[in-house]
């Protein structure tokens, strides 16, 4: 796969630190339309710092993330945010939903925040949280959700603007692993409908498998013996 | 658990010849090693001696006589006996994967490269049977493969744990 596109996304030598903590200490990697990648590595070792400057959330210090042929960094701050909305997708361990609104509102959010019309919004987010097994909870305000609903809403709510890049930071971490199967299952199986890549931040070997390629961090860096 | 076990528990879903019971077992475990069809009738002949199972049906086809066996209620009771008393935990004795590892360390060769390409052996498997898992609506089927998934879950910990390890040994 990696051989015959090209990458759609290519990390160089990304660098970032919080206080004296050096989270990655120069991470190159590359990711190709619709490929399916795993971060794996100890705790600490940077895999979420990593899925976040890739997402275009943090900014690093050095190194530089291009996307579809342009530098984030050489972005101005509206256009990495329209990016962002548009075509990059973000799940987090534990969802993030808004606790005020409820799975449909949720999802909606990214299109309305993006000037889509109202009620289309709602049709075809409707029509994603039913693809993902969760429309009994169109209703429903976080808190009365189960984890997997609420992880599901959350995969709805990154897939619903159409991204090509989903980045999921232990997605199925919170959950056991009968529901973190069907919301990986159902993480995938519409990222390959839409053609979306995805990269995934796993300590789950289950969700390591999945994935066509791995890498692994440690200490900040892509250890190169251990990219498969 | 013995063989004889093994087919009591094949036909606790329902009377089979021998052949049958041989092919659902094979298909049911593909993990384990199949049977051999000298070995299941020689075990049905002593479960029928012991009145644990009896012949349900003889059929004359064109072929050899075929004679299907079921479960007799003894042979139900020896199955929920066996199931009343749970199996020992272990023990999970030292296999090849640490003393490969232990090796490695004591000959001062790269044990973390070994641990790297064991790991892409176990993650590789670990793919093969999801596939499998994902292919079949059966719950007893996905219940086995989990089975097997969770052990080769648990070396992959223990992989990476051994690969922490050494890092952590280097830093000191």
């Amino acid at each position: 796969m990696t051989e015959v596109h090209d990458p759609l996304m290519t990390a160089v030598g990304l660098r970032k630190a919080f206080g004296r903590t050096e989270a990655l200490r120069g991470v190159s990697m590359t990711l190709a339309p619709g490929e399916v990648l795993a971060v794996t590595g100890p705790s600490g070792s940077g895999k979420s710092t990593l899925l976040l400057c890739l997402a275009g959330v943090l900014r690093p210090e050095a190194g530089h993330v291009q996307y579809a042929g342009q530098r984030l960094d050489e972005l101005s701050e509206s256009r990495r945010t329209r990016l962002r909305r548009r075509e990059l997708g973000l799940v987090l361990q534990f969802g993030q939903l808004v606790p005020e609104l409820t799975g449909v509102q949720n999802v909606m959010m990214p299109l309305l925040l993006d000037r889509h019309d109202r009620a289309a919004a709602r049709t075809s987010s409707l029509g994603w949280l039913e693809r993902l097994g969760a429309g009994q909870v169109a209703d429903v305000v976080p808190g009365e959700m189960s984890g997997g609903e609420a992880q599901r809403v959350a995969v709805a709510r990154a897939l619903v603007a159409g991204p090509r890049v989903v980045f999921a930071d232990e997605p199925t971490g919170a959950l056991d692993t009968l529901s973190g199967e069907r919301v990986l299952e159902a993480l995938l199986s519409s990222a390959r409908d839409t053609g979306a890549a995805v990269v995934l931040v796993t300590h789950d070997n289950r969700v390591a498998a999945t994935a066509d390629r791995e890498i692994v961090l440690r200490d900040g860096r892509a250890d190169p013996r251990l990219v498969t | 658990m013995s063989l004889g076990h093994v087919l009591l528990g094949v036909l606790a879903d329902g009377p089979a010849h021998g052949y049958d019971l041989k092919r659902a077992h094979d298909e049911r475990f593909p993990a384990v090693k199949t049977l051999a069809y000298g070995q299941v009738y020689a075990t049905l002949a002593r479960l029928e001696r012991d009145g644990l199972v009896e012949v349900a049906e003889t059929t004359q086809g064109a072929g050899p006589e075929r004679t299907a066996y079921a479960l007799t209620a003894e042979g139900r009771a020896a199955l929920l006996g066996w199931l009343e008393k749970p199996e020992p935990a272990g023990p999970y004795p030292a296999d090849d994967l640490v003393r490969k590892t232990v090796v490695a360390l004591r000959l001062g060769a790269d044990a973390d490269a070994y641990l790297r390409r064991q790991r892409e052996v176990h993650l590789a498997r670990m793919r093969e049977l999801l596939a499998l898992q994902r292919a079949t609506d059966a719950v007893d089927a996905r219940i086995v493969v989990d089975h097997t998934i969770s052990h080769l879950d648990a070396d992959l910990r223990w992989l990476e744990t051994a690969a922490n390890r050494l890092a952590e040994g280097r830093g000191r």
